[in-house]
């Protein structure tokens, strides 16, 4: 039996992670082969999950490291001569 | 991010344990944006978060006699950062965490995508430009808690299943369904945006269309 568009939505982030077993991972590949909007949905879905994993969308603020280690080298410090 | 290596922690760990505790300025270091983000997620505000990110590591440093290698070291880290999350948002009288602890509805749920019958791919080039870094942003920072906390670790830290589960205390089949849903929501949000950002297609004779 031939899987529907929705059941494809389903196990879309699965899919994308490795996470579905062989035979449905065979069902949605035939499924894909003929679909365009569920190819999209995966594709698009994919290059979501690949932009936003870019260090360049969520950066440190400017300082960020230099002030943790600042603090961790005053602490210490202070508990060694404590 | 790679993964922090095991070994070198637990080596640098007995090494500060005995004395040497300028190590642990190099055993915390491969932690810090993961600790930052997670507080980040928590308490939505950057000198907050930077403020607990630094609570953490001094907490972390105070209790490294604790650790007891049956996790991960980071994963370990993660839930002192966690646990100093949700106390300021205890202190500060927040209805938020009720909504953090909160067991939710698990089950898939029914979802419709943005449908599109083409998808040109939108390349790590494209980031250059600060408007897709912002669009980004301003659509993981909209999704509800209980998603930008597994979007932040799964996606954007990049740890497994598992590690994700453990930090945030919840089961491995909740960071599955949530970072499911986490990712229907950004896609339906975010494909519509985004087509604008792909390299354009050149045409028959050459030109942009």
């Amino acid at each position: 039996m031939r899987i529907d568009c929705k059941h494809v939505w389903e196990h879309i982030s699965a899919y994308i992670d490795g996470e579905v077993d062989e035979a449905l991972r065979g069902e949605i590949d035939r499924h894909l082969e003929t679909c365009e909007i569920c190819s999209a949905v995966l594709d698009s879905t994919r290059n979501v999950v690949v932009l936003v994993a870019d260090d360049r969308v969520f950066e440190l603020p400017a300082g960020f490291s230099e002030r943790l280690h600042a603090r961790l080298d005053r602490e210490m410090e202070r508990a060694g001569s404590g | 991010m790679k993964p922090p290596n095991a070994e070198f922690e637990v080596e640098c760990i007995r090494r500060i344990l005995a004395g040497e505790r300028h190590l642990f300025h190099d055993l915390i270091r491969p932690c810090e944006r993961s600790v930052y983000f997670l507080l980040y997620s928590l308490l939505r505000n950057e000198a907050e978060a930077e403020d607990a990110a630094q609570d953490t590591a001094i907490k972390v440093y105070q209790n490294l006699r604790n650790f007891r290698g049956d996790s991960q070291f980071r994963t370990w880290v993660l839930s002192i950062a966690r646990n100093e999350g949700l106390g300021r948002l205890r202190k500060a009288g927040s209805r938020r965490e009720d909504s953090l602890d909160a067991e939710m509805d698990d089950s898939t749920g029914d979802y419709t995508p943005a449908i599109l019958t083409s998808w040109r791919e939108v390349p790590f080039e494209a980031l250059e430009r600060k408007e897709l870094g912002a669009i980004l942003r301003k659509a993981i920072e909209g999704l509800p808690e209980i998603y930008r906390n597994v979007v932040l670790l799964r996606d954007i830290e990049e740890m497994d299943v598992r590690e994700t589960a453990t930090a945030l205390g919840i089961t491995e089949g909740a960071v599955k369904v949530r970072l499911h849903r986490a990712r229907a929501v950004l896609q339906k949000e975010l494909a519509p945006k985004l087509g604008g950002f792909a390299p354009k297609r050149k045409g028959l004779f050459g030109w942009a269309r």
